[in-house]
């Protein structure tokens, strides 16, 4: 029975934590970028850059706290400092839609001109984030590392592997649950979500019944810069806060959009999970795990490792190409590229 | 024609050896990157070595000595070619002390310095390939190879009784090597090595690494990496998930910020790094003390790279590398009168005067065969989220 237990705690502690932890931080980064292509029909690929730029001021604004000491140890001070954050990347996203893409809206441009010129929004944000804040390695969690630690958890149980939870762990998972409540709500029951899905939906019915258009494009903006800072923030806590991490991110976001339907906010999360499981899932080495469920070296010396860790960003790629293969629409049938 | 013939008297007058001229040298480290902690005192150190010979106003009949620095960044090979290029061509540097990791030291080596025909001495680079590269007899290194690195630690893990261990290092010539050394010098002493995997500097997250590092098991984690990167994210991991708690340090991860961004966690890992036994390091701290620079990992070896190339200036009577580049392992080595850290302006008076001087330094410079570091390291363990040292091997 303790075999069996040993084996659950195992994977649970490598690869349903993290997983839970970083599929959350997957989930809001797809779901703003599902957002754009849902009601402004493109790929926008600044988005990594925006989830960076919201964190990089939640980053100086908690170090601005922690410097006259305010905190809410146990809890992370970043958390307080998201307004800041949100405010700004809102600010941001507003003025790069005012002074660039309402030209070529008003151009009628097709959406690989937007393709392109998302691209260049993303190398103005960076350069301007390494301008501002620098390309370096920042640590910003503090309060309590641990909600339980891994020797902890092998006292209070007796097993002999560890289950380790952070509490940039912890918080992440509640606080996309939270956020993701508040955007389905949003979308579902308010009027003004109402009309963005009938804008979605379809542009010359919504227009026709009086939706206004410039309304709906600024509230979508808002929504998506608030989502990529909360994203932003949480993968900071979790790990740490790197400007060439965070245009890295890029290629899992898109993959989790696209996996569960780009242009589908129920598609976005469950893609966003999907990505995550497999990236570790994929990767990890069951040597372990196998050795507690059949005996020890019944399969040999090797490490049972499908793919080596160096190979994780392959995973997205294969992913994204099967399902472009198999189901051009995603799981959640959005919409095709 | 009246006007050529000055210009060529001017050109003659120029390229005579000028009494009490400017000589340059660079000095090439990694100011950004994955060891930027450790450079500016290693620069400090190279620096305070051209200060005391120029204060001293015996070198070279009362010559200055200027530093130019350049970025070797560590990690990206262009980036330092290109610097030392600029340094030789724009800048005029005579001899470049440096680079300081071993991957931009082979490739500055190979692109730049023997196609100048311009001396190297690099105070940190390890890897065991520079041993036997082809340099034209212009490359030099203060610090040992790590193949004697590698028998050490293995020595280390024996004595405390480590029977199996896993080896993550990180993906350049320094970890590959290292971890190869490592490995075969475990093995050799019986020791088992359950897994040897390389991680990439930069990520976010060394998570998956870690996985399958705990996977493989071992009594100690063994971290071939830089401490402001990958070899840091490792072990933060590690604790993180609960795999590892003793971790096993080569040079590449001894500096103050690692187990001060760790915490108490790290306290009980040990590991090694190139110190030298003698009155020479007391007599250096104090210097360094004094000129206000922590005598860091390597600052060692930095003051000891730059003082060979003067002194075999001086003993050579010229700064054209390959005509002085024959003279550094005369200095270095026995025999002649012994010269300690703060003695520059002493060995300098020997040579002028055609005596012999045998450079022991800050690091106990002893160079052996291609022109490297006998080596004697240092046994270190983290106590109290500080490095301090064990004894010497």
């Amino acid at each position: 029975m303790d075999a069996v237990l040993n084996a659950l705690v195992l994977i649970g502690n490598y690869i349903v934590v993290p997983g839970l932890a970083y599929g959350s931080q997957l989930a809001l980064g797809a779901l703003g970028v599902t957002m754009i292509y849902a009601v402004l029909r493109f790929s926008n690929f600044g988005h990594g850059e925006i989830m960076s730029f919201g964190t990089m001021l939640v980053i100086m604004a908690t170090f601005a706290m922690q410097d006259v000491g305010i905190s809410i140890s146990p809890l992370p001070t970043a958390l307080l400092a998201l307004p800041v954050g949100i405010l700004g990347a809102v600010g941001l996203c507003l003025l790069i839609d005012r002074y660039v893409y309402k030209f070529y809206r008003q151009q009628r441009a097709s959406p690989v001109i937007y393709l392109i010129v998302s691209i260049g929004t993303m190398f103005i944000i960076g350069g301007l984030i390494r301008f501002i804040i620098g390309p370096k390695d920042r640590n910003f969690a503090d309060g309590e590392r641990f909600i339980m630690k891994a020797s902890a958890f092998k006292a209070n149980t007796g097993l002999a592997e560890g289950l380790a939870i952070k509490t940039a762990q912890g918080v992440t998972v509640l606080t996309t649950f939270v956020v993701v409540g508040l955007v389905f709500w949003f979308l579902n029951y308010t009027r003004t979500g109402k009309s963005m899905r009938a804008f979605a939906d379809n542009e010359d019915l919504a227009l026709l019944s009086g939706i206004d258009p410039d309304r709906v494009v600024r509230i979508t903006w808002i929504i998506t810069a608030v989502l990529a800072t909360i994203a932003g923030t949480l993968y900071g806590l979790d790990k740490s806060y790197k400007p060439l991490v965070y245009m890295h991110l890029l290629l899992p976001i898109f993959a989790s959009a696209i996996v569960g339907g780009v242009g589908n906010p129920l598609g976005a999360i469950a893609g966003g999970f999907v990505i995550a499981f497999s990236e570790l899932a994929i990767t990890f080495a069951y040597k372990k795990v196998a050795a507690y469920l059949i005996g020890d070296g019944v399969l040999g010396d090797g490490l049972l490792q499908l793919l080596s860790t160096d190979y994780k960003f392959a995973v997205s790629f294969m992913i994204l190409v099967i399902v472009l293969l198999v189901k051009p629409t995603g799981i959640f049938s959005g919409k095709t590229l | 024609m009246k006007k050529s013939i000055a210009l060529a008297t001017a050109a003659a007058l120029f390229a005579a050896p000028a009494m009490a001229e400017t000589v340059k040298l660079g000095v090439l480290l990694g100011f950004t990157g994955p060891i930027e902690s450790l450079t500016p005192d290693m620069a400090a150190g190279a620096e305070m070595a051209m200060a005391e010979a120029s204060a001293s106003g015996k070198f070279m009949g009362g010559s200055k000595i200027e530093s130019v620095r350049g970025d070797s960044t560590c990690v990206d090979a262009a980036a330092a070619t290109a610097t030392a290029e600029r340094l030789i061509t724009s800048d005029k540097v005579v001899a470049i002390m440096g680079a300081d990791c071993s991957g931009v030291t082979t490739a500055v080596l190979q692109n730049v310095a023997t196609a100048k025909g311009v001396v190297m001495i690099s105070p940190s680079a390890t890897s065991p390939a520079l041993s036997t590269i082809e340099d034209n007899g212009l490359f030099f290194r203060t610090s040992p190879s790590d193949a004697r690195q590698g028998q050490v630690l293995a020595e280390i893990l024996k004595e405390k009784g480590v029977k199996s261990a896993a080896i993550s290092y990180t993906n350049n010539d320094y970890g590959k090597g290292l971890a190869d050394s490592i490995q075969s010098n475990f093995e050799a002493v019986g020791g088992k090595v359950t897994i040897s995997a390389s991680h990439e500097d930069g990520k976010g997250d060394y998570g998956a690494e870690v996985g399958a590092l705990a996977q493989a098991g071992g009594d100690v984690l063994i971290v071939a990496g830089y401490l402001d990167q990958g070899g840091k994210g490792i072990i933060q991991a590690s604790l993180d998930a609960g795999a590892f708690d003793t971790f096993v340090l080569p040079d590449g991860m001894i500096g103050d910020s690692l187990p001060e961004a760790i915490g108490s966690d790290l306290d009980g890992s040990y590991g090694t790094l190139p110190a030298a036994q003698g009155d020479g390091v007391a007599m250096f701290e104090k210097l360094a003390g004094a000129a206000g620079f922590n005598p860091g990992p390597y600052a060692p070896q930095s003051y000891d790279a730059a003082a060979l190339m003067i002194l075999a200036m001086q003993a050579a009577g010229s700064t054209d590398s390959n005509t002085f580049k024959a003279k550094i392992m005369d200095v270095a080595n026995a025999p002649g009168e012994k010269i300690n850290p703060g003695e520059l302006g002493k060995a300098l008076e020997i040579l002028a005067a055609g005596g012999d001087v045998d450079y022991v330094g800050a690091s106990d410079v002893e160079l052996i065969g291609p022109g490297e570091s006998a080596g004697s390291f240092q046994e270190v363990v983290v106590k109290n989220k500080k490095i301090t040292p064990v004894q010497f091997r």
